[in-house]
């Protein structure tokens, strides 16, 4: 019974990254129809640029930079280089996602090198005693408050605002919205900025808990969350959180009671399932989209 | 005074052949003009080259005194431009409240736009009953309600309708046409409306234009279109 707690526990907490990570992933689906395959990449990046500027100063002021390194990194790929591919057939975006991966990881090699460096985590990762057993770390606490806090901000900008009016105006019917005023244009980079600023805190978090930052870093967190994205549905932000957390705590389960080795079976197996069952994702609305 | 909308020699497709052929028109103030005509008469490309949705390969387009030149769609609604696009546009996923909002969300005048809903919804009581409903889950005339009263939170000057009787009951079309002869009487709202549905266009508008094949064949008062039966034969198919 310990040790379902503890496991619980851990794959809620890797669920949140993933959450937050499958959630970045939605968010530029829904107005774009594009699945960034470059968002692991990007997250990457900005990683590398908390890494320097931690070097050369604190941890918090690297991870605002990085934060706002995801923003500004999201909006000039959507304005440099995914407008161009906006209106092709998707093939092309996928294309050109991938080859913005093998840019990014190209680049950060010959930069920093390719061995694996420490990325510190802000507080400890060792667990706290909670009643005697080892449960949460500080660290666990630092991931679930930061992933809630974004989520709540998104759900406050997307529902609450005039600007998340128009962003989700322009992601469901951009022609009318233009009719009306709004320049889908300009939401659209936007999208792309928020997206991939979650993608980096996302990136802030997970990084501590692996082997430490190497450009390909994010590529299993990437995959992993994809998933996630999948068995949410793809179209639904609340899906992708659900589906995050769902994927995380399966992880947890599998690796706690089955061994490691059989972790990335799991994810696949997952997959497949959901795709079996209801192939538009467990969160998909049943109503067909008017074309 | 100058027309509300001056159209001369406007050549326009969507690649290949164009679909309009040198389309000259005049669009009178505080009026409902009539644009009628069989399918693929180009009814619908002449209202998607008026809002900007299409670029005219020629020609020009002078909207209250100035040319539409250049101007991109986002910027007409600001000018007193609202188009009602075929199939009603109404952005299902939203909420009836979040779609009439969005309809004045480019205003910064905030006060001007709230009351322009609360407008809105005395104008349509079937929509203030339903504000928390989305899109989807309205009805067809309801949605062409929701599709008119979103054009109107923007206060415009000119009003461009695509089909509003579509799928519609008789019954349904006939209260819209009501309306807008209501508000052109009310406020001098100045409407261009493409309709199929001759009759019930002709029951409100002042003026007809009949295009054919991308062209206009006859442009004069509703009266004339009405009272001219080899016209009404060979165009109108009644």
């Amino acid at each position: 019974m310990d040790r379902f707690v503890f496991l619980t526990l851990d794959g809620l907490s890797k669920g949140a990254v993933y959450a937050a990570f499958a959630l970045a992933l939605v968010l530029i689906w829904r107005s774009t129809r594009i699945v960034n395959f470059a968002q692991g990449a990007l997250a990457v990046v900005t990683a590398y640029v908390a890494y320097s500027v931690t070097a050369a100063t604190t941890y918090w002021l690297g991870f605002a930079v990085a934060i706002a390194a995801g923003l500004v990194l999201g909006a000039v790929v959507e304005r440099g280089v995914m407008r161009f591919v906006e209106q092709a057939p998707p093939l092309n975006a996928v294309t050109v996602g991938l080859g913005l991966v093998l840019l990014i990881q190209g680049a950060l090699g010959m930069i920093y090198g390719n061995d694996f460096r420490f990325f510190p985590a802000p507080v400890s990762r060792h667990a706290l005693d909670i009643g005697s057993l080892p449960l949460l770390s500080p660290y666990d606490i630092v991931v679930f408050a930061s992933v809630l806090l974004v989520m709540a901000l998104l759900a406050v900008l997307f529902t609450r605002t005039r600007v998340g009016l128009r962003m989700r105006a322009a992601a469901f019917a951009p022609e009318v919205s233009r009719l009306l005023g709004v320049r889908v244009g300009r939401m659209l980079t936007l999208g792309w900025a928020l997206s991939a600023a979650v993608g980096a805190l996302a990136g802030m978090l997970v990084i501590p808990t692996g082997l430490g930052l190497h450009p390909t870093a994010m590529d299993l967190v990437f995959v992993t969350s994809f998933t996630a994205a999948v068995v949410g549905g793809f179209d639904s932000p609340v899906g992708a959180v659900v589906g995050g957390v769902a994927v995380g705590l399966v992880l947890s389960y599998v690796t706690g009671y089955f061994g490691a080795d059989l972790t990335p079976i799991a994810v696949l197996v997952l997959l497949l399932a959901v795709l079996l069952v209801r192939p538009a994702g467990l969160f998909a609305g049943t109503k067909a989209r008017h074309v | 005074m100058t027309a509300m909308l001056e159209v001369e020699g406007v050549v326009a497709g969507y690649g290949g052949a164009p679909v309009l052929h040198d389309v000259t028109l005049s669009v009178p103030r505080g009026a409902i003009t009539a644009v009628l005509g069989a399918n693929g008469a180009g009814k619908t490309t002449l209202l998607r080259t008026l809002s900007g949705l299409l670029r005219p390969r020629a020609g020009r387009i002078v909207f209250d005194g100035a040319d539409l030149h250049g101007v991109p769609v986002e910027r007409l609604v600001q000018r007193g431009l609202a188009h009602v696009p075929e199939g009603r546009g109404v952005v299902t996923e939203l909420t009836v409240d979040e779609n009439l909002r969005l309809g004045g969300l480019w205003r910064r005048d905030r006060a001007a736009a709230a009351q322009a809903l609360a407008e809105v919804y005395e104008l349509f009581p079937p929509l203030a009953q339903r504000r928390r409903h989305a899109g989807h889950q309205l009805s067809g005339g309801e949605r062409q309600m929701l599709a008119l009263g979103r054009a109107l939170v923007a206060s415009p000057a000119l009003l461009l309708l695509d089909e509003p009787s579509l799928g519609l009951a008789p019954k349904v079309t006939a209260q819209i046409m009501a309306l807008l002869a209501q508000l052109r009487d009310r406020t001098g709202l100045t409407v261009l409306l493409v309709e199929q549905n001759v009759r019930s266009a002709l029951s409100v508008a002042d003026r007809g234009i009949v295009m054919s094949l991308g062209r206009v064949v006859v442009a004069t008062e509703s009266v004339a279109l009405r009272a001219d039966e080899d016209l009404r034969h060979a165009y109108l198919g009644f």
